[in-house]
């Protein structure tokens, strides 16, 4: 359904003076899509680095209730950006020009253009960290991170984007300006929207700028590789090093199935035998990493641990990490769709959570992957399978319904990182209940009396379904 | 399925482009999404339209045509892929399918048919053209072309390349080229030495000091008389067909040498060379040759790493910088070799530029037929070079050479800073002339 006209497009063509507006059929279609499902064609996509013209476009949409979809560089996996109601996609990635250290007050001020990667970078050279550390950083846009509210690895040490958030500048679906929040980490005056506005998919607004915290850069970091002859082990050990007391800064896991397509892909010596692996990575100061380190091998070898590796040396170091990243190119090897879950469960539950998954994958026959960042109970299973096997795709919708299901009867979520977007939608209310949903409809639609900020995602359309084939 | 349909996923390849889950890897690499700005021009967004058209939702294919006339292919963004993705495979079936439904305009049609089909293939042609930019520069003509302003009314802006010209070679020192070269010592290789169309047309000197470097390092060097262009050039374009017909001419003319190596100093050529094996996968009676040409073709400079360089004389604090050619990195994978001989100059500083692995914007013909798009290209690969402050700039290929020779002159930077090639550079520190 086309919702622009050309009349409108004249006139946005007049508000956008400083940027571009891109009409051409092969411009939409590039726009039409992000890492996850389907392709949605927008009417048209602007481009603009200027605030004020942003501004005047969304009071002239909202006035003409015109879809508005902001995006940044479209790494989502749940359909974030995706123009699922035809309309205008805002793509962000051009508003990069501000980053800024402010190292007196510890912050960060950046556009949402701004790769998170060089955030990294920026707060580095300058002795700090930004630690969220979502895998796509180096792709990935900050206003994106901080619409979804992003992890990452180091979550489990560190938290996740939001808590690196005190202040933004939001244009809200009717146009006015905002600022939430502000430059002190303690701030108690009213409402906390800032908090609001991270992870709400871009459903209530458009972030043109914000505030990061930023933390001293820790001093060292320790590598060690923990292998398994179970992976309920492996989960046991997780829980056992956390409740000890010491605190890594990743811990992920790969099961037996990851570490097999590793192999097959690239040799790096990994024991294909194993039923599980756990790459930890320690960081703070030298003397105390030395002592975690050893301590932490001893717990894992009292649950069954078959083996600690410990590196030599950084290079060693270096090839232990390139196992964990080359899992996701291996796995599509296998076959070219995956569909990767972020279901995430209280940390007491990961090893159930590994039993449950391991009957799923039996119960439906489906190729089940777990790898992930298993420190944080956020476990990613990914089902390998081929979208034009629509037998198998109906299989596969039965298994990650299930996935949703035992997360949250293990009092755990749907989403620990990827967002609702469209995908989810549908199980909403299974977690939130019908009263909690409601509350969360209420609020976007006092935020967006017209519905015209990124509709179509969070909230289930009546009737809606998952729907893979 | 319509049977058109069908016949559209075969000829864009639409099987591969399900291998792309769209995870936004290549964007940080490609050089024309940086430049451009747009999706349009990044290879997620070019593989997404091949998609389309596969799923029957773009069936106007001119929309295509202007995302793949504008990507260089340099295929950086096979190495950034996280899934293997053969965009390389995808960009030449699509750009051929392109090809064959569109009529070009007749000076396109003209370029095409003179400098792919008759030109670039023939040995004869391209000395033709040697001999002409030798005549050029010696009868005086330059001078007068220059002084007129001619060279502004060129096509394609040809006029912008003619200050950046090689010095040319006579036809009678063309004439003394060197067929065969034994090692200056002890031999331990024999090599055919692949001599590239443009290459041996434009800077001879360099495919000469490529076989005295050679032989000085323990090569025997032979140069294979019956050898033609690469076909490159034919593949990037869509004309598969010729590039294969090369591919075979190749082949037969090397095979009769039973050298240990076939080695070249053009990056792009190289790249073709390597592929051979790909190329001609399709064809029972030549699949296995292909293959066994491929394993055999090697870059320069892995030779050279070898073998080992002759002594080198000093260059106290010379800073040198390096720009890839893309080809050399992405497809042959060839990317330490040339650090490390670098390296091995003795006093000379060696700074890498930021966004190093960027292409430079001179891909094949595409700073010909895509002028304006390349210069913006060029213009930023320009910015980080400048930022080096090298008074030299190493490259490894014909087309990569001109290109920052030209970039150096745009920036008015003629007196500070010289491009060069790697084996220019190597041959001068050795007093090889």
């Amino acid at each position: 359904m086309k919702v622009v006209i050309s009349n409108h497009t004249q006139e946005i063509e007049a508000i956008i003076k400083t940027g571009r507006v891109l009409t051409n059929e092969s411009d939409r279609f590039s726009y039409s899509f992000d890492a996850s499902f389907g392709t949605y064609l927008p009417d048209l996509v602007v481009q603009t680095k200027s605030t004020e013209e942003l501004v005047s476009l969304v009071k002239f949409a909202n006035r003409e209730k015109i879809p508005l979809y902001p995006r940044g560089q479209a790494t989502s996996l749940s359909g974030g950006p995706l123009s699922v109601k035809g309309g205008i996609i805002l793509d962000l990635s051009v508003m990069n020009d501000v980053l800024e250290i402010h190292e007196e007050d510890l912050v960060a001020v950046v556009s949402p253009g701004v790769l998170t990667a060089n955030i990294h970078k920026a707060a580095e050279e300058k002795g700090f960290m930004y630690p969220p550390d979502p895998s796509s950083s180096h792709v990935s846009t900050i206003g994106g991170n901080l619409a979804e509210n992003s992890g990452g690895p180091r979550g489990l040490k560190y938290g996740v984007t939001k808590d690196y958030v005190i202040g933004l500048e939001v244009i809200t679906p009717e146009g006015e300006l905002i600022n939430t929040g502000g430059r002190t980490v303690k701030n108690v005056t009213g409402y906390d929207l800032t908090k609001l506005i991270v992870g709400s998919e871009g459903t209530l607004g458009i972030i043109t700028k914000a505030v990061l915290r930023l933390i001293p850069k820790p001093k060292a970091t320790a590598t060690m590789m923990v292998i398994f002859d179970s992976l309920v082990d492996a989960g046991r050990a997780i829980s056992k090093i956390l409740s000890a007391g010491i605190f890594p800064s990743k811990m992920e896991l790969m099961d037996q199935a990851s570490i097999v397509a590793v192999e097959q892909f690239e040799p790096l010596g990994l024991p294909v035998d194993a039923a599980a692996l756990i790459l930890i990575e320690m960081d703070g100061h030298p003397l105390a990493l030395q002592e975690e380190v050893s301590q932490a091998a001893e717990l894992c070898r009292t649950v069954g641990a078959r083996d600690v590796r410990i590196p030599k040396d950084k290079a060693e170091e270096a090839e232990l990490w390139r196992a964990r990243k080359l899992v996701s190119p291996a796995i599509v090897r296998i076959k070219p769709t995956k569909i990767s879950e972020d279901a995430t469960v209280p940390r007491s539950k990961i090893p159930e959570m590994c039993e449950r998954l391991q009957e799923i994958r039996d119960k439906y026959g489906v190729h089940l992957v777990v790898f992930g960042h298993a420190g944080d109970g956020n476990l990613h299973p990914n089902i390998i399978c081929d979208k034009t096997d629509h037998e198998e795709m109906s299989r596969v919708e039965l298994a990650v319904s299930e996935i949703f299901t035992a997360a949250i009867e293990l009092g755990g979520t749907l989403s620990g990182e990827h967002g609702i977007g469209i995908m989810k939608a549908p199980f909403m209310e299974m977690e939130l209940g019908a009263a909690g949903l409601d509350m969360m409809k209420r609020i976007k639609d006092v935020w967006d009396p017209n519905n015209i900020m990124n509709p179509g995602k969070i909230f289930p359309e009546p009737g809606q379904k998952m729907e893979l084939s | 399925m319509e049977a058109s349909l069908k016949q559209l996923r075969e000829e864009f390849q639409y099987d591969k482009t399900n291998n792309c889950v769209q995870c936004g890897y290549c964007l940080p690499v490609c050089p024309t999404y940086s430049t451009f700005g747009k999706e349009t021009h990044s290879p997620r967004g070019r593989i997404n339209l091949v998609k389309m058209v596969g799923e029957g939702k773009i069936t106007d294919l001119s929309l295509l045509e202007e995302p793949f006339d504008l990507c260089l292919g340099c295929r950086a963004c096979e190495t950034a892929c996280p899934t293997g993705v053969e965009y390389g495979s995808l960009l030449e079936a699509t750009r051929a399918a392109l090809v064959k439904r569109k009529t070009f305009s007749i000076p396109v049609r003209l370029l095409r048919k003179s400098l792919l089909k008759k030109v670039f293939p023939s040995r004869k042609m391209m000395n033709v053209t040697g001999h002409s930019i030798w005549l050029y520069e010696k009868s005086g003509l330059q001078k007068a072309a220059r002084k007129s302003g001619i060279m502004k009314t060129l096509p394609y802006n040809l006029g912008a390349f003619e200050s950046i010209m090689p010095v040319p070679v006579s036809p009678v020192e063309r004439g003394r080229a060197l067929t065969e070269m034994k090692a200056k010592l002890k031999r331990k290789y024999t090599v055919a030495f692949f001599t590239g169309c443009i290459m041996d047309a434009m800077f001879h000197r360099i495919n000469q000091l490529s076989i005295k470097l050679l032989s000085e390092a323990g090569c025997d060097v032979v140069v294979v008389p019956k050898q033609t262009c690469c076909g490159a050039l034919h593949a990037h374009s869509g004309e598969i067909d010729e590039a294969r017909n090369l591919a075979k001419q190749n082949i037969l003319a090397f095979e009769k040498m039973a050298a240990d190596f076939v080695v070249n100093n053009a990056g792009g050529c190289g790249a073709m060379l390597y592929e051979y094996g790909h190329l001609l996968s399709d064809e029972s009676e030549w699949a296995d040759r292909a293959a066994a040409f491929s394993a055999k073709s090697k870059d320069i400079s892995q030779i050279l790493v070898e073998c080992g360089l002759p002594e080198l004389r000093v260059r106290a604090g010379e800073r040198v910088t390096y720009q890839r050619s893309c080809h050399m990195t992405n497809v042959q994978k060839v990317k330490q070799e040339p650090i490390k001989l670098l390296k091995q100059v003795p006093g000379i500083h060696f700074i890498e530029m930021d966004q190093a692995e960027m292409c430079c914007g001179s891909a094949g013909i595409y700073n010909i037929v895509n002028y304006d798009a390349s210069m913006l290209i060029l213009d930023e690969k320009m910015m980080h070079t400048k930022a080096t402050e090298a008074a030299v700039i190493i490259t490894t290929n014909p087309g990569c050479l001109l290109q920052m020779k030209l970039g150096i002159e745009r920036e008015g930077l003629t007196e500070s800073m010289r491009a060069l090639h790697l084996i220019e550079y190597l041959a001068e520190a050795a007093g090889i002339i």
